[in-house]
């Protein structure tokens, strides 16, 4: 019930905070460039059917893919820390956490709204993009619920991160903490597939590392694996692997399964921080 | 589990809080009768409002136990019937103050009418900026939010620190006027106020801390209690002096203990020729009598 209250309260927040305004602004700029791009890549190859064609496709998707998940991630990241650390710096969470509720009632509910939020601007902004795609160049990923419900996953690992944070720290700290941690295991894992194209195994570690720690860059691989096109594959063999707009393997139910504990195993590092905090 | 009626609305004992190597609050106990009053006085940093967040349940305290309203307050329901006020008062900035109210009425668990939240802005005058987000509000405006706040669930203990700290002089009689028909509706207050005419005129029973400790506490009869004769005298020669017995003297105004028998002083002291102008009962008040307290009380536990 007061998770319910807290996780509207959120959304209101969300929508009524000058973030969605700068969302919606930076997705319509890159819904535009990329329809553009498409028609660029339509005019130059007649079409996807040439397998370079199918690669430049599906790499300049997983590009836009990519910008869409950066906004998610900073959007929500900086929604989470005000969200909270902000509340409590401001004396906000002072009248309400003297109601009859638990402190990690009030956590869960910002983390649903949150997550909500970031889902639900994925969806939006994703969708958009596919039917972009489809209508300039005439592809559809084959898996595009899938890709999308992993982008939302890797939103909710991101903002989850800086609840976490914004429970100890202040809320633009908290914020840009966790967006340099997910743009440095994003490097990690361009660093860690340049290992493995290159068949160096002590580098390629540093990104399978890194995708255990922060399951981010994980959760956006396997999204990418479900956008391409899986006969580009097939079709071109090895040798782009060092691409980090490509990715050679769909995710294992394995880390998958981490990837879930990861996030509610630091939700729940965030409840206790939370609950031992002096407001 | 019911809880019991008649418990006290606040119990707090040996409460102990230290921030780092400061101690803030050193062994501090008090209770607040259901219907009652209660003062907090003291100087600034004394250690007040980290009682009042201990209380609630904001601080953890490193040592100390406190009931509120008859549950241990480290159980949510305990707070269900109490309001309050902190003294750093900010309330969502994107949500109008009608919408602030109904947030903390779904928090509270109670159903209150939609024209109830509109009398408890009323009564704090922000009647007609309901529908106006809170952004926007003056800081007096967000601390008359904050009253309507702390009262909007029906508590049965009101706790407010601080609550004139931004507002005009309206706005303190609004407060004053508030607190007298919440003890009249036996809402146990405990108030926070630098303002000791307000409490003098309000409170029940009175604490002082001083340093992270209780200094005093009583009711105000107890407190204020050695009363005095004020009397306005000329023409005082040495025998009138010794019939004064110990006194103050500020040019002809003179101070004594209230005697037994008043007439029979004053027929004494115009019998030894002194010209009597004006005799009135007089009483220490909260002001100086706070003064007097925090004076005396020096450097002895720093
Ligand atoms: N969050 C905090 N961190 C460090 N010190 C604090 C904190 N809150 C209060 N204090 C210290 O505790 C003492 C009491 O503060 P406070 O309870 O706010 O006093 P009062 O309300 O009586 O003015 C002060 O010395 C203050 O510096
Ligand atoms: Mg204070």
């Amino acid at each position: 019930m007061t998770v319910l209250t807290i996780a509207t309260l959120t959304l209101r927040e969300a929508s009524r905070r000058r973030v969605l305004r700068s969302l919606a602004v930076l997705t319509v700029l890159l819904l535009t460039l990329s329809a553009w791009g498409f028609s660029r890549i339509d005019a130059e190859f007649g079409g996807l059917t040439s397998g370079e064609a199918k690669v430049a496709g599906s790499t300049v998707l997983n590009l836009v893919m990519f910008g869409y998940s950066l906004i998610a991630a900073l959007g929500t990241a900086f929604l989470a820390g005000p969200s909270l650390a902000g509340e409590v710096e401001s004396g906000i969470a002072l009248a309400m956490m003297t109601r009859p509720i638990r402190r990690w009632t009030v956590l869960l509910g910002k983390w649903l709204g949150l997550v909500a939020f970031g889902s639900g601007f994925v969806a939006v902004a994703g969708v958009a993009q596919f039917l972009i795609v489809y209508l300039t160049v005439g592809y559809w990923p084959p898996h595009p619920v899938t890709g999308l419900l992993l982008l939302a996953g890797q939103t909710a690992a991101l903002l989850t991160l800086g609840l976490l944070f914004a429970t100890a720290i202040s809320p633009m700290a908290s914020g840009i903490v966790a967006v340099g941690l997910f743009g440095a295991t994003w490097i990690a894992g361009v660093v860690g597939s340049v290992g493995e194209a290159l068949g160096n195994p002590s580098v390629a570690q540093i990104g399978v590392v890194s995708r255990m720690l922060l399951p981010t860059d994980g959760l956006w691989r396997g999204a990418m694996n479900a956008f391409q096109d899986p006969a580009l594959l097939a079709q071109i063999g090895t040798g782009v692997e060092e691409s980090p707009f490509l990715s050679m393997a769909p995710l294992t139910p394995a880390y998958l399964t981490w990837a879930a504990i990861w996030t509610l195993l630091v939700l729940g590092l965030a409840a206790l921080g939370f609950q031992r905090r002096d407001l | 589990m019911e809880a019991v009626t008649d418990s006290p609305a606040v119990w707090a004992s040996h409460l102990r809080k230290r921030y780092r190597k400061r101690v803030a609050v050193d062994g501090v106990s008090f209770t607040v009768a259901r219907g009652e009053v209660l003062g907090l006085l003291g100087p600034n940093g004394a250690g007040k409002t980290s009682v009042i967040k201990m209380m609630l349940g904001l601080v953890r305290p490193d040592a100390g136990e406190v009931m509120l309203l008859g549950r241990p307050n480290t159980d949510p329901r305990s707070r269900e019937r109490v309001g309050y006020l902190p003294e750093l008062f900010r309330y969502q900035p994107w949500l109008t103050a009608d919408e602030v109210l109904a947030l903390h009425v779904r928090l509270a668990g109670v159903t209150v009418s939609d024209r109830e939240r509109r009398d408890g802005l009323g009564l704090v005058g922000l009647a007609d900026r309901a529908s106006d987000r809170v952004g926007g509000f003056s800081k007096g405006m967000q601390q008359r939010l904050g009253l309507a706040v702390a009262l909007v669930a029906r508590p049965e203990l009101v706790v407010l620190d601080e609550p004139t700290s931004a507002l005009d002089p309206l706005g303190r009689a609004d407060v004053r006027d508030l607190l007298l028909s919440l003890k009249q509706r036996r809402v146990a207050v405990l108030l926070n106020s630098h303002l000791i005419g307000e409490v003098e005129r309000v409170c029940d029973r009175v604490l002082i801390l001083d340093r992270g400790r209780v200094a005093a506490s009583g009711t105000l009869a107890e407190l204020l209690g050695r009363r005095s004769l004020r009397l306005r005298l000329t023409s005082v020669n040495d025998e009138a002096r010794s019939v004064l017995g110990s006194f103050e003297r500020e040019d002809d105004l003179y101070t004594v203990d209230m005697p037994d028998d008043v007439p029979a002083l004053v027929a004494d002291l115009v019998e030894h020729g002194v010209r009597v102008h004006a005799v009135e009962p007089a009483r220490a008040t909260l002001e100086e009598r706070l003064l007097d307290i925090l004076r005396t009380h020096p450097e002895e536990h720093r």
